[in-house]
């Protein structure tokens, strides 16, 4: 017994974070978002009765099990509560009757309504009322079954505050009146991008620190690969900005394996091994961007992913078509001047131009000042031009500077390995 | 709008043997239910057990039922808004229970009880 309880323990993780997010979305639709926390609680007794019942008698399809007994209770809890709670406004009368419920709630538990509640939920969490950082958190714990401690520990935020900020989220989404459903007609695209932008912030947030230690954070990378496919297999949210913003995190997370060597030291693009880079992925990856280039319109995300497929399709950094990809940018700081992607784009004119231009160009982004003292990124950069414009004394200013900024130890290794680069140059 | 009280009767369920008969007579209801709960107009129906006790007069007393013919026990209720006895009545005729030769709809509106 002990040993099929471990099975079942180590069984039913590996199930939680899918069959919990989809059980949370079915229930929210049936029950209504204000009691969001009785779903919450369904989907929590149906895996203690999982634990409880698989250790003497196995089901053949552990996720259909789990979605029957949800179902079973989710019927309890309407007979028991249906003349003092309001359930879901779509179909509150519908559950009330006995001649309706079943019926009802066998509707909703069908796969396609599954999927469609998913694609409500998303909408609802990634809903412009709430602050960017609410929607991250509020997604990763309703829509994709991360822990509280998990998100905290990826973000580096404790526990409490974590918590606070997804209850906050939650009461705003019922004091708001948030509706459950899927946007249509005028309010779908801006909504739409809305959903794309988080689930892009999401993936950022797993794939930009490269730390080993926190594996966690490609699980975060691969949920945002598998909400943004939830909604290229919706025909509302099938549109070409969606497969493009698939097709960039595809390519980017084929490098995984190659961004980080035995010691957890980061590997720059220019020296990982492309051998290891996952071919499946960028298949992928260039599969959605053609189908991408469908659409009426080109995206941020469009030019993002022409941009990396460039270097996936690169054999090696020294055949890498710079000419091409600068265009690239050109194009994309004319859909969005920010910052990173001024910085980028002037990363990459020191190829095509001159480092000194680079320079210039870094030093014209607005707010210059402020960013070369907060973002390591910018410092880094300028250190690195500066490098190649043999000024080593500026470059060891940035790169101290960007060392000290850096947020994670991988990070500040690989600037203090420059540093002692440059000390060699010096010499 | 007034409020409608759709009182079910008769229904013989017996004659519907065939499994697939009786599920797709079933998906009926629902379908009628559902639509009038998409027009915003059900405002709630339950169907009713077939066996029940009757309580009567001063004395209280207490028999079993069924208590009369088939065609007269009522199966269950539905209540629903519309503006005219028409307007229930036409929704009414849709109701799956007038399959059944014997079936029938009684339609009453909801009394406004005075003060």
């Amino acid at each position: 017994l002990q040993q099929s309880q471990e099975n079942i323990q180590s069984l039913t993780d590996h199930l939680f974070r899918h069959e919990a997010s989809k059980m949370i979305a079915v229930l929210t639709r049936i029950f209504g978002f204000q009691n969001l926390e009785m779903a919450e609680d369904v989907m929590q007794d149906a895996f203690a009765q999982a634990l409880n019942t698989w250790a003497y008698k196995m089901p053949v399809n552990p996720s259909a099990w789990l979605m029957q007994t949800a179902k079973n209770k989710a019927i309890d809890i309407i007979r028991r509560k249906r003349y003092q709670q309001k359930f879901s406004d779509e179909a509150n009368i519908l559950l009330q009757s006995e001649y309706t419920a079943v019926p009802t709630l066998n509707r909703l538990f069908l796969e396609n309504e599954i999927q469609d509640s998913q694609l409500r939920m998303i909408f609802a969490c990634c809903h412009p009322d709430l602050s960017a950082e609410d929607q991250i958190a509020l997604t990763l714990q309703t829509c994709s079954g991360f822990g509280i401690n998990e998100i905290a520990g990826a973000f580096f935020q404790n526990y409490e505050s974590i918590k606070k900020r997804i209850q906050r989220a939650k009461q705003k989404i019922v004091e708001n009146k948030i509706q459950f459903d899927i946007p249509s007609g005028r309010d779908l695209q801006k909504r739409l991008e809305n959903v794309l932008k988080v689930i892009y912030l999401i993936f950022n947030e797993g794939y930009k620190s490269s730390d080993r230690e926190n594996l966690i954070r490609r699980d975060i990378c691969e949920e945002a690969i598998r909400l943004c496919t939830l909604l290229t297999e919706h025909k509302e949210t099938q549109v070409a900005e969606t497969d493009a913003l698939l097709a960039l995190m595809y390519l980017l997370a084929s490098r995984f394996d190659a961004r980080v060597d035995k010691n957890g030291e980061i590997i720059l693009l220019e020296d990982q091994d492309r051998n290891i880079w996952n071919r499946k992925l960028i298949d992928l990856g260039l599969e959605c961007l053609s189908k991408s280039a469908f659409g009426d319109k080109i995206s941020e995300y469009h030019l993002q992913a022409a941009i990396v497929a460039e270097h996936s399709l690169a054999k090696d950094f020294a055949s890498t078509d710079w000419n091409r990809i600068y265009g690239f940018y050109q194009f994309l700081v004319n859909i969005n001047p920010s910052p990173a992607i001024l910085l980028n784009k002037a990363i990459v004119q020191a190829k095509v131009e001159s480092p000194q231009n680079a320079v210039n160009q870094i030093l014209n982004i607005p707010h210059f000042e402020k960013l070369v003292e907060t973002q390591y990124l910018f410092a880094a950069a300028l250190g690195e031009l500066y490098v190649q414009l043999n000024d080593f004394t500026s470059a060891k200013a940035y790169f101290v500077r960007a060392e000290s900024l850096a947020p994670t130890e991988a990070e500040r290794k690989l600037l203090r390995k420059k540093l002692s680069l440059l000390e060699v140059k010096k010499s | 709008m007034a409020e409608f009280l759709m009182i079910f009767r008769g229904g013989n369920h017996d004659v519907l043997t065939v499994p697939e008969e009786m599920q797709s007579h079933m998906q009926r209801w629902t379908a009628w239910m559902q639509g009038l709960s998409q027009k915003g107009i059900m405002m709630g129906a339950q169907p009713l057990a077939n066996d029940g006790k009757v309580v009567k007069g001063k004395q209280k007393v207490v028999t079993d039922g069924p208590f009369m013919e088939g065609k007269e026990m009522v199966g269950g209720y539905l209540i629903c808004k519309a503006n005219t006895y028409e307007e229930a009545v036409a929704i009414s005729k849709n109701c799956p229970i007038l399959e059944f030769e014997n079936g029938t709809v009684e339609v009453r509106e909801i009394r406004s009880m005075d003060m």
